[in-house]
């Protein structure tokens, strides 16, 4: 399976939304190379903003553009733009319900050596409480290459999250997205998972060896964190009776969280939750801290024998 | 409107502050005092183009309020200019009104953004600006900042923002009223040579006295015949600007005048009249 860094599905997807000739900007602050922005830059220069290192006013740059009429698109790492800008997003481009869309890159802890302060594990929780807002965590290059058209055509602010690293492409371009609605990536019946982002091949290749342990795991890319696929949810417990999420975020506040108020309000049901532990992360090799921090196939598959035992 | 009339309608505007701020009991009538001839002379001098009939015309002028808590002078000359009823103002700060304690977009005619965390709104003028030069429109752009909002760092983000852009389509205005609400900016963190600052930063600077209508008028139309940089106005002005007892004092910043109160400010104001 190739694998392929997310943020080139994002710089191909704003070319193609050039090349189209959509009534786009696209804003950066100062990390173009990392967002795959540059792209933008050197092909459709009319089309780029380098706003500097500043984060707020780019955030209120592309509220100013969205009210001209033309859909913004911010690039920054995720870390900077749900943390730093948020009250930017806040008040003004999603309490004035506007067209900007936020993607935040290098997100989750697997952006590796740079060390916590640059690795993004409470954005989803950040961007989830918004009213108004639309919150995407994209599998692989493919999906967010479709996710980022996706938002494009959506009217009010949306925001996706996507790592830095090459990461295996599950998905192809026959593969249907909508926003809103979970994909099922494999059938199960003893138990569903609901991953996103990196997690999502994690997780499918946790129930590929449970198979071999017959036990028949139902996997999800959740990709959508806000709106959430209520039904997909109300689906898998009554099918499945118990339920795992994987995300790389802190397990507080992201999609998780979302997936347990959810159930609790509607269908409790035994769960459990991969994710960082409450905790910052620290410099590693990204592989390295997937595996020290718990984000990985094993973990997944630990937590569904937790979860069966529960469930039993 | 001519000068005289300009005049008439910054009185009937101060009128207007004081009681919805009365009528709602709480807000803020100090700078919304300082603000008033500006905000007057923008609106009804022939400068701003807008139309209360239609709203959301896509060739209107833009302005935003990056103070967003002087909103009652921006309800009451939007009111005046015809976008809403008059009786609207009396309902400032209620439940269900479309007159919210900051200002809401979508809740009031004639609004062009919602605002009220402070240093935000010149970062959604140069978008606008940047936005209407992209798309070969002549709209132009304005924004009012207070002086102590310029303690905000974005705005110095955006300060950049604007020269580095050329942004001529963009007119900024700073109610330096001197005045803060814990107290004088000089005391709580000065601002220095406002002018120099501006300047260095890239900016056409006009300097003028923020209650001189003459003055006012003629900012507007340098700032608008200026090319190859963004205006800035300073408008030198005085917090609570027409009411002997609110003038230069930090406690009428975010305070409501009680019935007597109320009296003796409307009088003070409307005395103007008799002088002027």
């Amino acid at each position: 399976m190739s694998k392929v860094p997310m943020r080139d599905g994002y710089g191909k997807a704003l070319l193609s939304l050039c090349e189209k000739g959509e009534n786009i900007m696209v804003l950066d602050a100062d990390v173009a190379k990392s967002t795959r922005t540059v792209w933008v830059r050197d092909q459709y220069p009319e089309r780029f903003l380098d706003m500097g290192i500043s984060e707020q006013d780019m955030v209120g740059t592309a509220a100013g553009l969205a009210l001209s009429g033309m859909t913004p698109f911010v690039s920054t790492y995720c870390v900077f733009l749900a943390g730093r800008a948020w009250d930017q997003i806040r008040t003004t481009v999603c309490y004035n319900n506007l067209n900007v869309k936020l993607a935040g890159a290098h997100a989750g802890i697997s952006v590796g050596p740079d060390g916590a302060t640059h690795q993004s594990l409470e954005d989803v929780a950040l961007m989830r409480v918004l009213p108004n807002m639309t919150v995407i965590v994209p599998c692989d290059a493919e999906e967010t290459r479709k996710a980022t058209l996706a938002i494009a055509k959506k009217q009010g602010p949306c925001f996706i999250r996507f790592g830095r690293e090459a990461v295996p492409v599950v998905t192809d371009e026959e593969t249907p997205f909508e926003i809103g609605k979970a994909r099922l990536c494999r059938e199960g019946g003893d138990v569903t998972v609901f991953a996103n982002g990196a997690m999502v091949y994690e997780a499918m290749q946790a129930a590929e060896a449970l198979a071999r342990e017959n036990i028949s795991v139902r996997v999800y890319d959740l990709h959508t964190v806000k709106p959430l696929d209520e039904e997909a949810i109300l689906a898998a417990v009554k099918e499945t009776g118990c339920i795992v999420t994987a995300e790389e975020h802190q397990v507080n506040g992201g999609m998780g969280s979302a997936v347990a108020e959810f159930l609790a309000k509607n269908c409790p049901a035994p769960m459990e939750m991969v994710a960082v532990q409450d905790s910052f992360g620290e410099s590693g090799q990204p592989q390295e801290l997937m595996d020290k921090y718990g984000l990985n196939q094993k973990a997944i598959e630990e937590k569904i024998k937790a979860v069966l035992a529960r469930k039993a | 409107m001519n000068i005289t009339e300009l005049k008439a309608m910054s009185r009937t505007v101060r009128e207007d502050i004081l009681t919805m701020v009365h009528k709602a009991g709480s807000g803020h009538p100090g700078g919304s005092l300082s603000a008033t001839d500006l905000m007057v002379g923008l609106y009804f001098g022939g400068m701003m183009k807008v139309d209360p009939q239609n709203p959301d015309w896509e060739g209107r002028d833009r302005f935003i309020l990056s103070k967003g808590h002087v909103a009652p002078v921006l309800y009451s000359v939007l009111a005046r200019k015809g976008f809403f009823p008059l009786e609207e103002l009396g309902t400032l700060r209620k439940l269900g009104s479309i007159l919210q304690g900051h200002p809401h977009k979508q809740s009031t005619p004639g609004l062009d953004c919602s605002s009220g965390s402070l240093g935000q709104g010149l970062s959604i003028a140069n978008g606008l600006a940047i936005g209407f030069r992209k798309q070969n429109k002549a709209n132009r752009v304005y924004c009012l900042l207070g002086d102590g909002e310029l303690q905000e760092g974005q705005v110095w983000e955006a300060v950049m923002t604007a020269a580095q852009n050329k942004l001529d389509n963009l007119c900024a205005i700073v109610d330096y009223n001197h005045v803060q609400l814990d107290g004088t900016t000089e005391e709580i963190k000065a601002l220095g040579d406002l002018a120099a600052k501006w300047h260095d930063f890239g900016w056409n600077v006009i300097q003028l006295n923020g209650h001189d209508m003459d003055q006012v008028l003629k900012a507007f139309e340098m700032a608008a015949a200026y090319k190859g940089r963004p205006s800035v106005l300073i408008a030198d002005t005085v917090k609570g600007k027409g009411v002997s007892f609110m003038e230069g004092d930090c406690n009428w910043h975010g305070n409501a005048p009680n019935a007597e109160q109320l009296e003796k400010a409307l009088a003070e104001v409307r005395e103007e009249e008799t002088k002027s």
